[in-house]
């Protein structure tokens, strides 16, 4: 499972990229949680959009082994 | 129009005569002159559209020429709406440009962007950008969003034509500094140029109904690979139901800067018998007050505030300071025009120091 970060989300893990291939998160909810585990300030973080295979995804979505995840928080700067 | 002046765009198939009228008759609202700001402005304005609102209440800062390309040395200080005007007159003395030597506020939303057609957000805080959604709902009219972070950008044409809106990817304001800004994180001065350029030409597409509008889509631009990705997303009906702004959008009232001042006044507050509004619970009261103070327990100080006299100084008092602050926010909406002080620290930091 390929989960791609954006904005804050990529400066917290420290890349752009993050990869699951032993343990696969069930849901979009799980996901956030296995990443904040290793991330506790990506835990931290109230307003993110999740998109499984390009469209975007509630918290109860279910994940698959092969699907990309993008997580994007919102940005502000102009 | 002069003749030829945009010949190039007339003669473009798809675009032509039609395009260019489109764009002569339209009116767009560009919220913040900055970085995303100028380049929709210098090409909204070199295009040809007939009307554009510039609103910002911030002056030019040397530090803001690297990105905001618009703007000269000579500049410096000078206000941002007025010093574009001059630019993008300069530019086009064709086009009617609106200047708002403001920020956009709750008070003011509705009534100027109920002018324009079209909004480009290119705000640069949470705020700004969750308070153009909400009027731009209200009143319906779609908004052009780009919006940047470090090396990448986000856009999207929100709310066009019953589409999804900004709470539809984003629900609620992220928490005060969740995500930094420009200020904080730094940006290369490119990058708002791309997304304000992208942010132009989705303008551009809406007003002359050309090409596949981004809508329900959100662009992320990462300018360290060249990267473009597409999110699709739906709208949400709850946030089409908007019917009202809020009161303020600020993570802190705007006004809410509370006057204080400290509990070691006390004495000469009591020597002076200034009005002393003590805002605890009877049973606190009972226990202990200062002698010349009028008790007002908070939770009735709604329907008990004809006891306090406004044309005078209202000294507000709790036990920590915690109260009297939403004391304070309470009586300044009813009573704007008084004069209200929260005693810091309280009966507690009087009690430890002063007696």
């Amino acid at each position: 499972m390929k989960v791609l970060l954006f904005g804050i989300a990529k400066d917290i893990v420290g890349s752009s990229q993050l990869q699951f291939s032993e343990v696969v998160p069930k849901t979009v909810l799980e996901l956030k949680q296995l990443i904040s585990k290793t991330y506790p300030k990506f835990g931290e973080l109230s307003s993110l959009a999740v998109a499984v295979n390009s469209e975007y995804a509630k918290d109860d979505v279910p994940l698959n082994r092969n699907d990309e995840i993008a997580i994007i928080p919102p940005v502000s700067g102009g | 129009m002069k003749k030829n002046r945009y010949i190039r765009q007339t003669t473009l198939k798809g675009f032509g005569v039609e395009g260019q009228q489109k764009l002569a008759a339209a009116k767009v609202l560009v919220v913040g002159a900055g970085g995303l700001g100028v380049p929709v402005l210098s090409y909204l304005n070199a295009m040809g559209v007939g009307k554009i609102g510039v609103m910002d209440n911030d002056t030019v800062s040397i530090a803001n020429l690297h990105r905001q390309v618009l703007y000269g040395q000579g500049d410096v200080g000078e206000s941002k709406v007025i010093a574009a005007l001059e630019k993008l007159k300069e530019q086009n003395n064709d086009s009617n440009i609106v200047v708002y030597n403001t920020f956009l506020e709750p008070k003011n939303a509705l009534a100027i962007i109920a002018d324009y057609d079209l909004v480009v957000d290119t705000s640069d805080n949470f705020p700004t950008r969750y308070l153009v959604n909400d009027a731009c709902v209200i009143l319906n009219k779609p908004f052009v969003y780009g919006a940047l972070h470090g090396y990448e950008g986000q856009v999207s044409v929100f709310n066009y034509k019953g589409g999804p809106t900004y709470r539809c990817l984003f629900p609620n304001m992220p928490k005060e500094h969740e995500v930094p800004n420009c200020n904080e994180h730094g940006v290369l001065g490119i990058i708002p140029g791309i997304i304000g350029n992208l942010q132009a030409l989705e303008a551009i597409k809406v007003i002359a109904g050309i090409g596949e509008v981004l809508s329900g889509r959100l662009l992320l631009f990462n300018g360290l690979d060249q990267s473009y990705q597409k999110i699709n997303f739906k709208q949400q009906p709850e946030n089409l139901e908007i019917v009202a702004l809020q009161e303020y959008y600020e993570w802190h009232d705007p006004c809410a800067v509370i006057q204080t001042v400290t509990a070691d006044k006390i004495q000469s507050l009591m020597t002076e018998n200034a009005q002393i509004i003590d805002v605890r619970t009877a049973e606190e009261f009972e226990n202990y007050h200062l002698s010349n103070a009028i008790h007002i327990p908070l939770d009735s100080l709604e329907n008990s505030s004809g006891k306090i006299n406004f044309s005078i100084p209202v000294y507000i008092l709790c036990q920590s300071g915690k109260r009297s602050e939403i004391a304070v926010k309470q009586l300044r909406e009813k009573h704007p025009e008084s004069t209200l002080f929260s005693i810091l620290g309280g009966l507690n930091q009087y009690l430890a120091t002063c007696s």
